[in-house]
């Protein structure tokens, strides 16, 4: 007789748990976003890649689409290779536009894939041609106080 | 004691390191007897049942149970050959977490395939045999002493044992339960053929229900015979043990300097 | 002077003398325990029975201390986000710091407090009172028939423990943020979901759990089957198992730590 409410309460502690591993794995964890898709790789060059990490979101229309898994330094062309994976349920034409972005002003940096216009569809293990780099701000303020300079210039004339 | 021999010691010496325990045991145990051992306290009686019951090896000698020496055994084969003997602990050991039926079942349901529904009448018999077959749904907790000593006794003839060791049945029980334990034991030698080996410094109460006495002191058999032997026995340190003199051959006194000396009384005094 | 200096340091020799000497024995025991695991897996509603005393009556202090701690993560961690301007980030910050660190430490220093000291204080008792030894002369493995359960019982039911705990945190960070101080929902869930990776965060998590009920029960199960057979004893051993198992968690956290989250962000 006891040993019947034992196993009741100790199924039901089991259930709990492996419950608690299901909250945590699809509602807490992106579970739900990526591993269970099948993915393909691509992979771009970038000249500075600014703060991006491993496991940053790559966006497109502001729909996370895939991660970055790796990030490189490539001796020969003296820039990052990133390396992403994208869900396979989205294609992308070869001349597709990848640039690295900020979630406002401080937040995290992701890859935005801009959509171009060819017929040719990126396939796995592809480069992405056209590249757009980190915006690092010294690089910002250095441009906009050169504008500003060569405004001033241009006005005096 | 004619009968067949079940328990055979030769020569048996057992150490702690260099402290001797055990000096050179002799005993021969027959089949259905009832065997006391008796000796003051810390004297290796304890240690002479963990001999027994493989427990611990020997330094020399040898324990002989049903022609096989224990310590000569694998674990396997001690296992096997515990499943015929059994013992009794001082306090009964019952398990906390069990019910007094669960208890009395447990070698039961451990070592053999029997059904539930048969399982059940043993242990209702076992416990019938001591007197408390209505108390099987107590847990330990809620027995007395002599309850659970009683509970402890059906355990361990569960499986109907050839060898019971009891380690100190009487200590702690008031005089009915004292004088029920030993009836039982007796009882139950005879009932079920078994051999009974009771280790105790109860004289009085052993010495109605042993077939045969050893005494052991300082790790020697100081003496040993029949009860009637023992009681008319004109060894001192027997007549100092059966009759509780305060002083004799086991002194009241630790062994000390003189008196005089440790107060430091002057010479002229003493 | 230097006599007791003498005596001092062969003090101490002694101790570490003696603590190599317990390790080695703890180490004989637990490959012991494992070798005779077999048998008590076979017969499992042993390790049932044990679940029960160990997992299932850990579970309200679990649950308790769980949405306590979250609820205090939540609270924290929106004052010091909101004053630059990201409490939208707070479920990210209860998310991770449960699941990474908070839930399984905090949760197998619960589990050794309340299980492992009980534990050891059964084993200890069982072997005070001769149960032990009783089951040994009845020729039944104490190891094989007591302990072996026992251990296996920790061994399951903590990294349960360790996701209730979590998931009770989250939903405490939850209830703290959204409901009363009103941060946006939306973002809470996503921010979270958008930062806490399944396979590093999560599934190192559940091994951290994994590696922390192994420790804690080893030593609750190892402190209870050596403890001297006395009251002092038993008592002695279950400090030791509270204390042991605390700096053994603390320790493994550093180390699992350093290996799994190296190189991450």
């Amino acid at each position: 007789m006891q040993r019947t409410t034992m196993d009741l309460w100790v199924g039901l502690f089991v259930a709990a748990g492996i419950g608690a591993l299901l909250v945590l794995a699809l509602k807490v964890g992106n579970m739900g976003t990526y591993s269970a898709a099948q993915s393909y790789t691509l992979m771009g060059n970038f000249e500075n890649i600014g703060g991006l990490k491993p496991r940053a979101p790559v966006k497109s229309a502001g729909v996370v689409v895939g991660r970055v898994v790796d990030i490189q330094f490539s001796p020969e062309t003296f820039d990052a290779v990133v390396t992403m994976n994208v869900d396979s349920r989205y294609q992308f034409p070869k001349d597709t536009f990848a640039s690295i972005l900020t979630s406002g002003l401080l937040g995290e940096q992701y890859i935005g894939l801009a959509a171009g216009g060819d017929e040719i569809m990126l396939k796995n293990g592809d480069k992405i041609m056209k590249t757009n780099s980190a915006m690092v701000l010294e690089e910002l303020i250095g441009r906009f106080l050169f504008n500003k300079a060569s405004e001033g210039d241009s006005g005096k004339k | 004691m004619t009968s067949e021999t079940l328990v055979e010691i030769n020569d048996l010496n057992f150490s702690y390191g260099r402290h001797a325990i055990l000096k050179g045991i002799n005993m021969t145990m027959p089949r259905g007897k009832v065997i006391a051992i008796m000796g003051g306290s810390g004297c290796g009686k304890t240690t002479l049942l963990r001999l027994i019951g493989g427990a611990v090896a020997p330094s020399s000698g040898y324990v002989k149970i049903a022609g096989q020496v224990v310590h000569e055994l694998s674990r396997d084969e001690l296992f096997q050959m515990r499943r015929k003997m059994s013992m009794l602990f001082q306090f009964g050991a019952l398990f906390t977490d069990l019910s007094v039926f669960d208890n009395v079942a447990f070698q039961m349901r451990e070592h053999t395939n029997l059904p539930e529904s048969l399982i059940r009448d043993l242990v209702l018999m076992k416990l019938n045999a001591v007197g408390l077959r209505g108390a099987h749904k107590l847990m330990p907790a809620e027995l007395s002493g002599g309850m659970a000593r009683r509970v402890a006794l059906a355990r361990s003839i569960a499986l109907d044992p050839l060898l019971i060791m009891y380690d100190e049945p009487f200590t702690g029980l008031d005089p009915i339960s004292l004088s029920v334990i030993g009836n039982l034991i007796r009882r139950l030698t005879d009932a079920l053929g078994m051999t009974s080996i009771v280790v105790t410094h109860d004289v009085q109460e052993s010495l109605k229900i042993v077939d045969y006495v050893y005494f052991i002191s300082e790790g020697v058999i100081a003496a040993h015979g029949t009860p009637t032997e023992v009681r008319e026995s004109i060894a001192p340190f027997v007549h100092q043990f059966v009759h509780g003199e305060e002083d004799g051959p086991v002194p009241f006194h630790y062994p000390a300097e003189s008196y005089a000396s440790d107060l430091r009384l002057r010479s002229s005094f003493a | 002077m230097p006599r007791r200096i003498v005596i001092g340091i062969r003090g101490i020799g002694h101790r570490v003398i003696d603590s190599v000497w317990r390790l080695g024995r703890a180490s004989r025991f637990f490959m012991l325990m494992l070798l005779k695991s077999t048998t008590s897996l076979r017969r499992f509603n042993l390790v049932i029975r044990e679940i029960y005393f160990t997992g299932v009556l850990s579970l309200i202090i679990i649950v308790v201390s769980g949405l306590f701690v979250g609820m205090v993560l939540g609270l924290q961690g929106y004052e010091t986000l909101q004053k630059y301007g990201s409490e939208s980030a707070v479920g990210t910050l209860v998310a991770l710091s449960l699941v990474r660190e908070l839930g399984p430490v905090v949760a197998a220093l619960l589990f050794a407090s309340r299980a492992g000291s009980a534990i050891t204080a059964e084993i200890g008792l069982m072997k005070a009172t001769e149960q032990l030894a009783a089951m040994e002369m009845m020729a039944v493995d104490p190891i094989a028939r007591v302990v072996a359960p026992r251990f296996w019982a920790g061994v399951i039911s903590m990294p349960f423990l360790a996701a209730m705990f979590s998931t009770v945190g989250i939903f405490g960070g939850y209830l703290v943020t959204v409901v009363l101080i009103g941060v946006d929902e939306g973002s809470f869930w996503s921010q979270m979901q958008n930062t806490v990776d399944f396979r590093y965060d999560i599934v190192n998590g559940v091994i951290k759990t994994c590696v922390f009920g192994v420790a804690v029960t080893a030593i609750a199960v190892f402190e209870g089957y050596d403890a001297p057979p006395t009251a002092e004893g038993v008592s002695g051993a279950t400090t030791r198992t509270v204390v042991t198992s605390s700096l053994a968690i603390l320790g493994l956290d550093f180390i699992l730590t350093a290996f799994m989250f190296r190189g991450m962000s």
